[in-house]
């Protein structure tokens, strides 16, 4: 009866999603262009994941530990309800966040990790900005801000006007830049979410 | 798939009359969870019991299967249940109840994480309505524990038991070992299992990939590198005893003729007294073992992770090495030393993959000059005075031939031991090394002597060396030993202090004793009397080896209260951080050079002069330097 020492029999060769270098499981990653920030890089990862409780306390605790940052997250269910993707952009210089993705893929529940910082991805993140508008000329200036930056108006009343913007962090940045000009009541950001270009998976 | 025990295996009659209900014919989550245990094999539990956990001590009470042991302490459990992992390779397995129950257990689960000991820790959890609301004795004990788990599970419905017990099980042996627990919310005990009890063959974890076949092209890559080598080391640790791998590690290292250093983790992996044998390596590691790694051309690391204990300062560790890194958790590799060939695998096959692809070497001249180090600078230490620890674990070496299981606690004696103490065998030596916790010695004893009643090495000797400072911090677990009859001599290097601390406030803290002083309280040997156990005293050098010799015949629990002496110091010593250049080797300071006296010096072979010279020019000055090396931030300590 005792099988402490027994062979499970449909463990899976090789986990589905894991990439190897040398014969070592590693994070995989593709060639492309960087985001510099200050000395460190920006690192877009995704990270595919168990949709189970706890996972994302999991998750973020392996960053929490080493003293990172999250620039921002993103968590959401996937085209198969038994996996969430986690999107994640990290500062750090190479090596740390080379550590970072081994110990994720140690996770149990993490399926897959995905370093996109050199990747061909189309990211979006999307703002919600609510400004205040007392007359006719700055509601007039906001509508044209909206057009200009392809931003839809959302919700008006007559003391003020919500924006939706969508679009790269920079994008999103420079709207909240040129509303500044009036006063901004409230805003809320979503994290970036990314997905690869054409066939290849994300 | 095996279906087993729909009806519950206990004939009516033998049970209390007033629980003959209708119930009798169908199992509880109790008696899946221990149907499930057994069917992992599972022959003992460590553990306290509790209010959240009555439902399963209950079926405990009702079977005979598992032997139940009732612990003082929910620490000393989970140290029990890691002295049984780390002797006999099976998973250890204890239990404690909701709240302080679980709580007492994280430093022995931290302990487990840290060793990568395979070990499962049930915990109580209040009832399933309860939780989150601050009920009496509940504690987010999943949340506590999610950075020390290998993984971790709360159970929510009385049929994932068997899914959930043959994952923690699988999760905790594989891949590199390490503790699951399994949280247990009351009612998922007392509810009825709906359906046939069904225990799956097989787990499907997608996330999960323990281990494959180390690549092809790195082993030959490695046997190239071993190939071109003229002052090869083997650097072997934990990774080699959790595999059983120390025959064929013994059967590599003489066909390529490579000398062989040891972790601290690593003792008994290759046997003490080989002519091959550098002992451990370190901070606290022999002269020879440091210098071998200092002038190596290659490391051929086996199962280790480049502890800081073992590297001081990395950047300066073994500068001309090149590195094959074999470890069975990928994030190991390259984390801390870059290898020039990192092999993910696990040490046992890939040892045989090498053993197939090298040609077997010679390396005379290597190996001449690692003998001249070892006899030019052996460990030695003062003897003059008081009785010393050292000469305590030299006569239990002779006593015990290295046969013994030995287990420690943590500080000087711990050092001690794993320097004098030369075991024959893997699974020998059982320490608590990535965390250093004391009070770990004793219960790991009697896991590991548990371990051995439960048919791994009937016969053979636990014992435990352990300090005034560490004995003291699970001594209630004598209760334990003495009343399931688990016999573990245990050896107290007693200095009365917290030598370890003392030693580094000698060394580093210009002898500005604070916090280290135990007194001479209490007498071990008394205490050993009131837990029925023999308590013996010994003062002198001549009583050690009768002493010895007596508790070698005792049937029963032993404490060999040693009173030695406090000045007698670990050496040789490198502080951390700091780099072979900064080793010494004995109290007066003087920093040895690579190789020795006489090699530096072109002197005729024992320096005597020159060491002389150095002595009267540095001696006591060391404390200082460091003392100021500290300030700097330079010192890890
Ligand atoms: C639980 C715990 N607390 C504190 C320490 C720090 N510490 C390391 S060694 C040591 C002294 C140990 O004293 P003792 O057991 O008497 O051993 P000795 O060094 O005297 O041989 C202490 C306090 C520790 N390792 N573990
Ligand atoms: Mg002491």
């Amino acid at each position: 009866m005792s099988n402490q020492n027994g062979t499970i029999s449909n463990v899976p060769a090789q986990a589905p999603g894991m990439e190897m270098q040398n014969g070592v499981p590693t994070i995989v990653s593709a060639a492309g262009v960087n985001v510099m920030s200050g000395n460190e890089k920006l690192h877009t990862i995704s990270i595919l994941v168990e949709n189970r409780p706890g996972v994302l306390a999991r998750v973020s605790h392996v960053f929490a530990r080493r003293g990172f940052n999250l620039e921002s997250l993103a968590v959401s269910r996937t085209e198969d309800h038994t996996v969430s993707r986690i999107t994640i952009v990290v500062a750090g210089d190479d090596e740390a966040f080379k550590q970072i993705g081994n110990q994720l893929l140690k996770l149990i529940d993490v399926i897959k990790v995905i370093d996109h910082t050199n990747d061909n991805l189309v990211g979006r993140e999307l703002a919600l900005i609510k400004v205040h508008v007392d007359n006719a000329a700055t509601r007039a200036e906001i509508q044209q801000l909206a057009e200009l930056f392809r931003a839809k108006i959302v919700a008006v009343d007559p003391t003020t006007v919500m924006l939706e913007v969508t679009g790269k962090a920079d994008k999103v940045d420079a709207v909240t830049t040129m509303l500044q000009q009036h006063e901004i009541l409230e805003l809320v950001r979503t994290g970036l979410v990314v997905l690869a270009r054409g066939e290849k998976q994300t | 798939m095996r279906l087993v025990a729909w009806r519950r295996r206990f004939p009516l009659e033998t049970h209390n009359s007033a629980l003959k209900t209708h119930y009798w014919s169908i199992m509880d989550g109790a008696e899946i969870l221990l149907e499930s245990l057994k069917q992992e094999g599972c022959d003992t539990l460590f553990g306290i019991s509790g209010g959240a956990i009555l439902p399963i001590y209950d079926a405990l009470g009702k079977q005979s299967d598992i032997w139940s042991i009732l612990t003082r302490h929910e620490q000393g459990a989970g140290h029990m249940a890691e002295g049984y992992a780390r002797a006999t390779g099976r998973v250890g397995l204890c239990i404690g109840t909701s709240g302080p129950g679980a709580t007492n257990l994280v430093t022995a689960i931290t302990d487990a994480f840290m060793d990568s000991t395979p070990t499962v820790f049930l915990s109580g959890q209040v009832a399933t309505p309860n939780i989150g609301k601050d009920a009496f004795q509940e504690c987010d004990i999943f949340g506590i524990t999610m950075p020390i788990v290998k993984h971790s599970y709360m159970i929510k419905n009385t049929q994932d038991i068997p899914r959930i017990v043959k994952e923690a099980f699988h999760i905790a042996r594989t891949g590199r070992p390490g503790p699951v627990l399994i949280d247990i919310p009351k009612d998922i005990g007392e509810r009825e299992f709906q359906g046939a009890f069904e225990y799956p063959d097989s787990v499907y974890l997608r996330g999960y990939q323990p281990e494959a076949p180390a690549a092809d092209e790195q082993i030959r890559a490695a046997a190239q590198l071993i190939a071109e080598a003229k002052q090869p080391i083997l650097y072997v640790g934990n990774g080699v005893n959790s595999v059983d791998a120390a025959d064929e590690l013994l059967a590599f290292a003489e066909k390529i003729n490579c000398p062989v250093t040891t972790t601290l983790l690593g003792r008994g992996a290759f046997p003490g007294g080989h002519a091959l044998a550098l002992d451990m390596l370190g901070m606290h590691g022999t002269a020879y073992a440091n210098w071998a790694m200092h002038e190596s051309d290659l490391i051929i690391a086996l199962g280790v992770r480049f502890d800081d204990r073992v590297t001081g300062n990395p950047k300066s560790w073994a500068p001309n090495a090149k590195v094959i890194h074999v470890d069975i958790d990928p994030a190991e590799l390259g984390k801390i030393r870059f290898a020039q060939v990192p092999i993910w695998g696990d040490v046992k096959s890939v040892l045989k993959q090498f053993l197939e692809v090298v040609a077997p070497k010679q390396h005379s001249v290597w190996n001449e000059k690692l003998e001249k180090w070892k006899a030019d600078m052996p460990l030695d230490y003062e003897k003059e005075g008081k009785l010393k620890p050292q000469f305590v674990l030299q006569e239990l070496q002779k006593a015990t031939q290295g046969e013994a299981i030995m287990t420690t606690d943590v500080g000087q004696h711990q050092m001690f031991a794993a320097q004098y103490y030369h075991p024959k065998q893997t699974r020998s030596f059982i320490t608590s090394g990535g965390l250093g916790t004391m009070g770990y010695g004793y219960p790991a004893a009697i896991g590991a002597k548990v371990g051995c009643l439960q048919g791994h090495r009937p016969d053979a000797d636990v014992w435990c060396i352990t300090g005034d400072g560490s004995f003291q911090m699970n001594i209630q677990e004598l209760a334990t030993g003495v009343l399931y009859d688990i016999p573990v001599k245990i050896a107290v290097l007693n200095n009365s202090s917290l030598g370890m601390v003392r030693q580094w406030q000698k060394l580093f803290y210009s002898k500005r004793w604070s916090g280290i002083d135990l007194a001479k309280c209490p007498d071990f040997a008394k205490v050993a009397e009131a837990y029925s156990a023999t308590g013996v005293t010994i003062t002198h050098e001549d009583e050690v080896a009768d002493a010895i010799r007596e508790a070698q015949k005792n049937p029963g629990t032993v404490v060999l209260n040693f009173l030695t002496d406090a000045e007698a110091d670990v050496y040789p010593m490198i502080p951390g951080g700091k780099t072979v250049h900064d080793m010494v080797v004995d109290g007066s300071g003087n920093k040895i050079p690579v190789g020795g006296w006489a090699k530096s010096h072109g002197g005729n072979g024992n320096g005597q002069m020159e060491r002389e010279a150095l002595e009267t020019a540095t001696s006591g000055e060391y404390a200082g330097e460091w003392n100021d090396d500290l300030k700097a931030g330079q010192l890890k300590i």
